[in-house]
């Protein structure tokens, strides 16, 4: 009680849980909406949440989701550390390639890999000639793991990464000296300490697969997501479509949920050490050839791969005297709204992320919970909220940048907000109370301490945000000003009516625009 | 290109009009008209593009408050989905397009048709191969080569067709029967005719212009071709796209403008020439690749007898096709 008391006496607390408030309403439109339309449904919504099919449907999405973050979990730590730890050679350039992929949209990926892998594609033409009659189906299951985790694997790098580069390296010393090798030391002392990390990568990784629409149903996987939008695209059935949204919901509050156990359970039994970064790379020795090799491979499948079918697509565009319009002007609206979208995101998470980890108690997991309403749903149920709530109490802002941008700050703020609170978790908080004791006033300390310390988090949130929001459809589509064309628009606008040469230019560049501010970052954060 | 549309100008007020439009079409299909619409009447339009069901959903959920005057869509359902909302059209504008092609009720009219077809490989069969009818797909020996597409909402306004003309048991008879030749579902047409034209699947239920496109990219080696079911029926369905004006538009004046160009030979020829599409109004030519408008065997069924979607999915959902 005493300690409430003394917490409601201390206006940094007050004002910090105030905006923390005030972003938690703006996240959970989308909730609001979703029971107030699912209050106006009928029987017929009930009979569709009690059907078998649907419990069938729930199933084989809990299952994808489950794999996609497994393998993704077993492709990210290994590489993460290869890639932070490791004498690796051209690690700049291994991590700007593989986290590139994030921005290819999941339809584009889709039909790529039907292309390329198809029972008849382009591989099965080249190995025609060696006698390889048919290549195992690509459809269903296997197919959408292979998609989904081959391009969505960065969402578990980037946290986990993060976290590494920040973990107490002195625990490893001990551990060396006591005779234990790379290996030991890896399982026995890093893999514990990056847990909240994977866990917090993993609720990314399966919440991904719930709200993902165009990978599944190119490669004809039906999850939940799919039918909503079938209730969308082909029923015109809103209501139905909203019941079955508040359905993917409670799912997604199980992840939501399991995540944050494992990241209390870890973190509050963390070290109370001054933590030490590490100073030196290791040295693999003879691994780095297999290490080379699979990140190779890994290169390959999701980014050579996917580009030289986009560029077979062009060149076929080109000889046959496509035009191709506003590349140019589509790139620069692409890159100026994802870059601000993650300026906003990365600053409105701070707030969030930092009550949540100095002030735990029932209002923090409350917020924590929150937060992943919106990035569990399907963009267009997010999308269509808006419209709901703008034109009947923001009306000037409707149709303009600005609830554009909120759009994508309740889309993608859980991802920014996850990657921050592990690593403001990870700093000792008597170095934030050193700092207030020599004076130093609770805005000097956050930016002297607090913000330096979580930088890696701070970073990976961004090149998240920016990514996420760079092949953002509906919401960009439903939401923006008239006449504002970004890329991922264009790729769909292409790729629905079948100009497969326009499709592919335009992911090309989208590809290659993305990957120009993450070159950047990731210089100077591996030159730190 | 000539403007055909003479300048209305009624308001002698500065103030220029601008009309929004929320299209389902694609830019790529549109977007060079309309621009012609604005240069020939000097009526401003700002586009919303997307697509047509998010769209639909995004008019409802905006309610009365929608800034949109013309909802363009890109098929029969999406106009159904919005028939309440659009206002009575005059029948100057309905006049000259073909009865077919447009709401009974003048809520909304036709501004290019699509023919539903079957897609098939040509390296695999020739036309011989196929059935008159598409009750022949249901014969075993196409087990495992037919594909569709059977949440598009083409293939849906098909079945709608179907329920039509042959009534609820023979359509569920045929679903049934295709389901049991173990068809591939496909998301839309354009990878339904991908499959085909790559030996995935031998045949599929299509709209005709997407193989064009291929044609046009791929060149003529494209190994897909169109066949329009002989006997007609269901299978040779003509569905439009088109378009209605809101009853909540305060431009309701202009919207009508808008429709008229749409249904002038300028227009219709654009449709025609560069999306390979079937006009909705009498002489103008097609694109020399298509098979004329009077050859196919299309049935007599008129598009507002197409409003029973949910009957449709209720069916669709009852033989286990989509969820």
């Amino acid at each position: 009680m005493n300690a409430i008391a003394a917490r409601l006496n201390d206006w940094f607390y007050i004002s910090l849980l105030i905006i923390s408030l005030v972003i938690a309403a703006a996240l959970s439109i989308p909730l609001i909406y979703l029971f107030v339309k699912t209050i106006g449904t009928g029987d017929e919504a009930l009979e569709i949440i009690f059907r078998w099919r649907t419990f069938n449907i729930i199933v084989r999405t809990l299952v994808l989701a489950f794999s996609v973050t497994i393998v993704s979990a077993l492709i990210s730590v290994p590489l993460a550390w290869f890639l932070f730890r490791t004498n690796i050679p051209l690690r700049r350039l291994w991590l700007t390639l593989t986290v590139i992929p994030l921005v290819i949209p999941s339809y584009v990926g889709g039909f790529i890999m039907v292309a390329a892998f198809g029972p008849t594609g382009l591989f099965q033409s080249m190995l025609s000639s060696f006698g390889v009659e048919r290549l195992p189906e690509i459809y269903g299951f296997w197919g959408s793991l292979i998609v989904l985790s081959v391009l969505r694997f960065p969402y578990m790098l980037l946290p986990v990464s993060a976290s590494l580069s920040k973990l107490d390296v002195s625990l490893e010393e001990v551990s060396h000296s006591l005779g234990y090798s790379t290996f030991k030391t890896f399982f026995k002392v890093i893999l514990p300490q990056l847990k909240p990390a994977i866990a917090t990568g993993g609720v990314f990784t399966s919440l991904m697969v719930l709200s993902d629409f165009g990978a599944v149903s190119l490669l004809r996987y039906e999850t939940f997501t799919w039918a909503i939008y079938v209730q969308y695209q082909s029923a015109f059935n809103f209501d139905v479509a909203a019941v079955l949204s508040t359905l993917v919901l409670l799912l997604a509050s199980i992840f939501i949920i399991f995540e944050s156990r494992i990241r209390k359970n870890e973190l509050s039994s963390g070290t109370s050490k001054l933590r030490r970064s590490f100073s030196s790379y290791i040295d693999i020795g003879a691994w780095k050839t297999p290490v080379i090799l699979f990140l190779t491979a890994l290169v390959l499948l999701s980014l050579v791969i996917p580009s030289a079918v986009l560029f077979y697509w062009l060149y076929l565009g080109i000889t046959t005297g496509q035009a191709f319009s506003n590349v140019l002007s589509m790139a620069f609206n692409s890159l100026t709204i994802s870059l601000v979208a993650a300026v906003v995101i990365v600053i409105t998470a701070f707030p969030i992320a930092y009550f949540s980890c100095r002030y735990q108690g029932k209002m923090s997991r409350f917020l924590e919970n929150i937060v992943y309403v919106g990035y569990a749903l399907p963009g267009v149920v997010v999308a269509l909220s808006i419209v709901f709530l703008g034109i009947r109490f923001l009306r000037p802002l409707y149709q303009t940048y600005i609830l554009l941008i909120a759009a994508y700050v309740i889309l993608f703020l859980p991802i920014c907000i996850g990657t921050m609170r592990n690593l403001i978790l990870q700093i000792n908080t008597n170095l934030e109370d050193a700092a207030r004791s020599l004076g130093k006033n609770r805005f000097q300390v956050i930016a002297r301490i607090t913000l330096p310390l979580i930088k890696p988090g701070i970073l990976a949130g961004f090149i998240l945000a920016f990514l996420l929001t760079m092949r953002e459809l509906p919401s960009t589509l439903i939401l923006s000003p008239y006449g504002f064309r970004t890329l991922a628009t264009g790729i769909w606008s292409a790729t629905s009516e079948t100009f497969l040469a326009a499709g592919a230019m335009y992911s090309l560049v989208l590809m290659l625009v993305a990957s120009v501010p993450m070159v950047f970052i990731l210089l100077k954060r591996i030159n730190n | 290109m000539i403007p055909l549309v003479s300048c209305t100008n009624n308001t002698s007020d500065d103030e220029k009009k601008t009309l929004t439009i929320y299209s389902g079409r694609s830019e790529k299909l549109v977007g060079p008209i309309i621009e012609q619409f604005s240069e020939a009447t000097g009526i401003d339009t700002r586009v919303k593009y997307g697509g047509t069901s998010e769209l639909a959903a995004t008019i409802l959920e905006e309610g009365d408050k929608s800034p949109a005057d013309i909802f363009f869509a890109q098929d029969p359902a999406g106009l159904g989905a919005l028939e309440d909302k659009f206002t009575t059209l005059p029948d100057e504008v309905l006049v000259e397009v073909n009865d077919k092609f447009k709401s009974d009720d003048k809520k909304w009219v036709g501004t290019s048709g699509r023919a539903r077809t079957v897609v098939y490989n040509t390296n695999m069969l020739t036309e011989q191969d196929l059935p008159d009818d598409m009750f022949g797909f249901t014969d075993p020996k196409w087990k495992g080569k037919i594909g569709w597409a059977p949440t598009n909402g083409s293939f849906q306004a098909m079945v709608t067709g179907m329920r039509k003309i042959w009534g609820d048991e023979k359509t569920k008879e045929w679903l049934n029967g295709i389901n049991a030749n173990n068809p591939k579902s496909f998301p839309n047409n354009t990878s339904t005719v991908a499959a085909v034209a790559n030996g995935e699947v031998e045949v599929g239920f299509v709209n005709h212009y997407y193989l064009y496109r291929f044609l046009e990219e791929q060149g003529m080696d494209f190994s897909a071709r169109n066949y329009h079911i002989e006997e007609g029926g269901p299978g040779a369905l003509i569905l439009v796209a088109g378009a209605g004006v809101l009853e909540t538009s305060e431009n309701k004046e202009e919207a009508i403008e808008f429709l008229e160009f749409m249904l002038s030979p300028v227009s219709q020829q654009f449709f025609a020439s560069q999306n390979y599409e079937y006009p909705v109004v009498e002489g103008v030519k097609i694109n020399p690749m298509l098979k004329p408008l009077a050859d196919i065997n299309s049935p007599k069924i008129e598009m507002s007898d197409m409003n029973d979607l949910q009957g449709t999915v209720t069916i669709l959902r009852g033989v286990e096709i989509i969820p």
